[in-house]
């Protein structure tokens, strides 16, 4: 067996969730290989190659792959899969995009979103919005994987001295052209790898009132999420939404702010180590996922948790 | 133009679902169903656009057991010209249900396939992309905004850094997210002349594509309880639990 692995990047770094990828592909079989495909992304090729679980880098350096346009790279993954058992990317934006050209190309059927290997074709995942786990089996020979990289652990990124091939690039259709991506900047930690997470809801009542958020964030060095009517109201973009559609969170901690605590958004939170929820409506389904609950107005108990934090000696980062 | 909609009759978004006991799958007798919901997005899209001028037809494609009809009756109530209901005995992996809309493309011939970007019973969102690629067109995932231009679409995606446009050509395949529109509701009179409004059907087995199922289900379980927590009367009681019980801050 071989895996195929196909690394995240913006050109210039490997994106995190790439060693989640990499890590669960080393679960199946050690021969985990790494496509680097972009362009001018030599670097990502040498931040891969560091990585001790990485057998092999693929480098294709393209103007072809600058923007990683689905049409554009599904022809050559398709055309490298022929050496390999599995092609594993992780299950965010990225992987969702191109895995099932992919896979359909290939004649498989996609595993989608896993979140537990149990041998090299059996595989847990999450349906009903994580409301039920199936396990399940692939029959193909040639298996798509998109993982669910909260559920497994980053791969080492030094130590490694994987060799790099230089790797041709295909033609490409010329059907789809990258026109902008407007990429909300922030301080603050990346949602998905974020230790510390608080989310904001409807009871926010407007986006300016998320500044209370905020102030609680900068000081529990936390990102900031948000449940999807927050983003549905305007109140906060949507790179933030936690939940079914959006993103899946496991932070050590979670505060729940203001958020009813709707199935779809659960899906997106309901792993996490320690939930906290604030909200003044005690029957909220919030509270019963929630290790500890708040009923409280959140516009009297936000700047009171604001001001007992900073009576703090000191607080972890 | 013309725009083909595919819509998948789901377990409704607000049911609490049912494990089977033996672990065979969930529980889906007598459980209230409903369209998919970025499915309803993608109507919607269509049928704006034909409100708009900009499409002349729009036909509502389901793959599915015989109420599937249902699902597309609602399409048809909002504004839908026609129906297509290709008949499953069972459940169909999203490469096999893209198979099965490859072939509907061939006969209707779109300039556009609108989807929902998600099912939210399988979860798998691979139908669109699947369909995209074995017809060899352009895909807009996740899409949020549409701006039609001659001959291609400018498509806003919202992706995990935030949002991306691409220009596409055209035929292609996009796929929906909720926030693309707001779904109206069917008028009464609208679903009583939605009645009369033509569903052509075809059985999946007679399509002449290779439809059978390459993933196992061995089984279906309870995802693990969280233990039950407590409540606190203040905001100092739960920073000094969060501080001196749980050590998170």
């Amino acid at each position: 067996m071989s895996i195929l692995i196909i690394a995240e990047h913006n050109n210039l770094k490997l994106k995190a969730f790439s060693l989640n990828a990499i890590y669960a592909g080393s679960q199946i079989d050690l021969d985990v290989h790494v496509l680097v495909a972009g362009n001018k992304c030599e670097n990502v090729s040498k931040e891969v190659a560091a990585i001790p679980l990485v057998k092999k880098v693929l480098l294709s350096d393209s103007t072809n792959y600058e923007n990683f346009l689905p049409e554009n790279l599904t022809p050559l993954i398709v055309k490298l899969a022929d050496k390999y058992t599995h092609i594993v990317a992780s299950a965010n934006t990225f992987g969702k995009n191109f895995m099932p050209r992919v896979a359909a190309l290939l004649n498989t059927s996609q595993v989608s979103d896993i979140i537990k290997i149990d041998s090299p074709d059996t595989f847990k995942r999450p349906i009903y919005a994580g409301n039920a786990f199936a396990t399940v089996k692939s029959n193909d020979k040639k298996k798509c994987i998109t993982i669910r990289p909260t559920s497994f652990e980053p791969a080492p990124t030094s130590g490694g001295s994987a060799q790099v091939e230089k790797i041709e690039a295909m033609d490409i259709p010329n059907i789809s052209k990258f026109i902008k991506k407007e990429e909300t900047k922030s301080e603050r930690p990346e949602l998905g790898t974020a230790r510390v997470v608080i989310s904001g809801g409807r009871g926010m009542q407007s986006g300016d009132n998320f500044k209370l958020i905020n102030s609680i964030a900068d000081k529990l060095n936390a990102a900031v999420g948000a449940s999807r009517a927050a983003v549905d109201a305007g109140y906060i973009s949507n790179d933030h939404q936690v939940g079914q559609t959006g993103k899946v969170v496991v932070p050590e901690l979670y505060i729940a702010v203001g958020i009813s605590g709707a199935i779809q958004h659960l899906a997106g939170m309901k792993e996490s180590k320690i939930i906290v929820a604030i909200n003044k409506d005690g029957e909220a389904p919030i509270f019963s996922i929630a290790d500890y609950g708040l009923e409280a107005d959140l516009f009297e108990a936000l700047p009171q948790f604001l001001e007992e934090l900073n009576k703090l000696n000191t607080i972890q980062k | 133009m013309k725009i083909l909609v595919a819509v998948k009759r789901v377990v409704d978004y607000n049911v609490q679902i049912r494990i089977r006991e033996d672990g065979s799958g969930v529980n889906i007798d007598n459980v209230k169903m409903s369209t998919n919901p970025p499915d309803d997005n993608a109507v919607e899209e269509a049928v704006k656009l034909k409100e708009a001028g900009k499409a002349k037809e729009i036909v509502a494609v389901s793959v599915g057991e015989e109420k599937a009809k249902e699902t597309i009756r609602k399409a048809l109530a909002v504004g839908v010209d026609r129906g297509i209901h290709v008949k499953t005995e069972s459940y169909i992996e999203p490469l096999g249900v893209s198979k099965i809309l490859k072939k509907i493309v061939e006969k209707e011939k779109p300039d556009l396939v609108f989807l929902g970007k998600q099912a939210i019973d399988d979860d798998c969102n691979q139908t669109g992309q699947m369909l995209a690629a074995l017809l060899g067109w352009s895909q807009g995932t996740f899409v949020s905004k549409i701006e039609l231009k001659d001959k291609s679409i400018q498509v806003t995606r919202e992706v995990d850094e935030g949002l991306e446009t691409l220009e596409i050509n055209l035929p292609a395949v996009v796929t929906c997210d909720l926030r693309l529109n707001e779904p109206r509701y069917a008028s009464l009179p609208n679903i009583m002349k939605a009645k009369k409004k033509p569903i052509e059907q075809f059985i999946a087995k007679e399509l002449g594509v290779e439809i059978s199922n390459r993933i196992q289900q061995i089984k279906v379980e309870e995802p693990p309880k969280r233990k039950s927590g407590i409540k606190v009367s203040s905001v100092a009681e739960l920073v000094s639990k969060l501080k001196n019980e749980a050590k998170v801050i």
